[in-house]
């Protein structure tokens, strides 16, 4: 419909910054396709007028020649970062229509580069869920459909509207958070790139919390550099988040284009799901090829707790959300059921504030954290966690970075597995691990399956090693030469 | 281990989330199947293992003591359901 839509991020700043076209004209072409979109439903707010209002600011910058990092770029923000005037809902009815007086130190950082805001983007409800059909506001459809159908398929989640706007073009990149797999699993339904980087890499401050020790910030983009770029604006060090590592934040585009020559990568063994779909496998087994033909190393290696990450997973996740969501009583902020007790006003707006999914982990949180069990469950969870980050520790005496697939799946239809929690869970499998232990990750898509369907390839690196994760990425991302775009079936 | 109807009455009283008295037996059910699932952990040798609190090994910064923010309460006020002469307007607790 437009070129400027069509353009990757890094295309779009050299062109503004060469005044080809200016920030509000970029601006205008991506809220058009929005709106042309809405039948996806990926974002749960448009803000046009906030979106040229930043525009023609950052017009006015580029004319002073005191251009940012990211100046003029439209991006979408996911709905669980707090935007200052902004309604931010986390895709949940218990927020109601909050309005924070604050922004969040990731959307701030976009901001103070240049960045400007398109809306806010659908998502898993409290960032729950692989499919987002978890949120109040409905399930976001799958920009790809499978050749010849014309089924709704699932995004992915929780970061879904996030990643469908970015395959869809209608954002130029966009935020997401990532807690088991929230940036990647989407990425590699949706044919995009989505890094979650290590944890403390990215602020939490003003993100909505899941589960504190696991939540991380990263971006949603159309290419490896991008998501670099995107990185580097939204990392720093944040007094205002205790877990947000005080270290200095290398220039990551640098990192894309470099050789990889004489890098050693693992091949974890038991990452093989069974049955493993023939199309993974092979994508796998040509992902490993295309690295050693950039001259790296490839050796197997063994990761032997994997299978235990997502039941410890489904322990300290949900237990961390049972507390942090006990912040949703209806008194100072979101929604309020009235009752005659104070006792009946939580119970009961909590049960109308909350989808089944939130409530069923909230459950299983204070189960897990409740006297008699918090041994059992609890306590052993985190030994096994331990297990698991050691597993990886050892792994990385002797590589310099793992390949794996992102997802047990390509795209799945919206309603195929919501009726069984263990089914959908699982769709996290390659995923998890990497935030039990804090390591970085990035989804690159890597080939389309039988169906026509993006698959996508998994780059783990050590702790505050993006710059290599960023450089293998961008060699698979070459070799792949990924062009596949889905048809806009949405514009009639 | 198996969750009953009364165990999960009891979670949802401590969780504070009302559960209609039908909804009590398939929950039941949900997060029994669930914790099945969990179970697979406890083929794992925890021994001596420290439990990790922690995603990344770096010791948590100290600061001073300040107050850093606040004294606005109309800000705080903002977004509260009922708020009434600088304050929140919550149900009557002491009778």
């Amino acid at each position: 419909m437009n070129d400027l839509t069509s353009l990757t991020l890094k295309e779009a700043l050299d062109g503004l910054a060469g005044r080809r076209f200016s920030s509000v004209e970029i601006t205008r072409a991506h809220l058009a396709a929005i709106a042309a979109a809405r039948e996806l439903n990926a974002f749960v707010l448009e803000t046009p007028d906030k979106a040229l209002a930043m525009a023609e600011a950052c017009d006015a910058r580029i004319a002073a020649g005191d251009a940012g990092p990211l100046e003029g770029a439209p991006l979408g923000i996911k709905d669980l970062f707090c935007t200052n005037g902004v309604r931010s809902t986390a895709g949940s009815r218990i927020l109601g229509d909050f309005i924070p007086p604050y922004e969040s130190t990731v959307t701030a950082n976009l901001w103070r580069d240049g960045a400007v805001m398109l809306g806010k983007l659908n998502m898993d409800e409290f960032a729950m869920g692989s499919s987002n059909e978890t949120s109040a506001f409905g399930p976001v459809v799958n920009p790809w459909k499978s050749r010849g159908s014309n089924r709704s398929l699932s995004p992915g989640g929780s970061s879904g509207g996030s990643a469908a706007a970015v395959a869809a073009d209608m954002v130029l990149g966009a935020t997401a958070t990532d807690t088991g797999g929230s940036i990647r699993q989407p990425a590699s339904l949706t044919g995009t790139v989505g890094v979650k980087p290590t944890y403390g890499r990215c602020s939490r401050w003003g993100v909505v919390a899941f589960a504190s020790s696991l939540d991380q910030a990263g971006p949603l983009a159309k290419t490896v550099e991008d998501a670099a770029i995107l990185l580097a604006s939204m990392s720093g060090h944040d007094p205002k988040d205790s877990t947000s590592l005080p270290v200095e934040v290398p220039d990551f585009r640098h990192s894309v284009g470099r050789s990889v020559k004489g890098l050693r990568v693992g091949v974890p063994k038991e990452y093989r799901v069974d049955p493993m779909p023939p199309a993974i496998e092979a994508l796998w087994t040509r992902g490993v090829e295309w690295l050693k033909d950039a001259g790296c190393e490839v050796v197997e290696v063994s990761l032997p707790h994997t299978r235990y990450a997502l039941p410890a997973y489904y322990i300290i996740a949900p237990a961390e959300a049972s507390s942090n969501l006990a912040r949703y009583d209806g008194m100072r902020y979101g929604l309020r059921v009235d009752g005659a007790t104070l006792d009946e006003v939580y119970d009961r707006t909590r049960e109308e504030g909350f989808g089944p999914e939130v409530k069923r982990r909230i459950l299983i949180g204070t189960y897990v954290l409740s006297a008699g069990y918090y041994d059992a469950y609890y306590l052993r969870a985190l030994k096994v966690r331990r297990r698991i980050a050691d597993d990886f520790t050892r792994a990385f005496e002797t590589v310099d970075a793992l390949i794996t697939p992102t997802a047990p799946s390509a795209a799945f239809g919206l309603g195929d597995s919501a009726a069984d929690p263990v089914a959908m869970y699982l769709n996290d499998i390659f995923t998890v691990t990497v935030n039990l232990a804090g390591l970085p990750a990035i989804s690159v898509p890597g080939a389309l399956d039988d169906a026509g369907l993006p698959l996508g390839l998994q780059v783990i690196g050590r702790t505050l090693d993006e710059s290599t994760m960023f450089s293998l990425a961008a060699v698979l991302e070459k070799a792949a030469a990924f062009r596949a775009k889905p048809q806009k079936w949405w514009i009639k | 281990m198996a969750i009953d109807a009364d165990t999960v009455r009891r979670v949802a009283k401590l969780a504070h989330i009302r559960q209609p008295q039908d909804r009590l037996e398939p929950l039941a059910a949900e997060l029994s199947e669930i914790l099945a699932w969990i179970e697979q952990l406890n083929e794992v040798d925890v021994t001596e293992v420290e439990p990790m609190t922690s995603a990344v090994a770096f010791p948590l910064p100290m600061r001073e003591d300040i107050v850093t923010d606040g004294g606005d309460a109309g800000v705080v006020l903002a977004n509260a359901p009922l708020a009434r002469d600088g304050f929140f307007v919550v149900p009557k607790v002491v009778e």
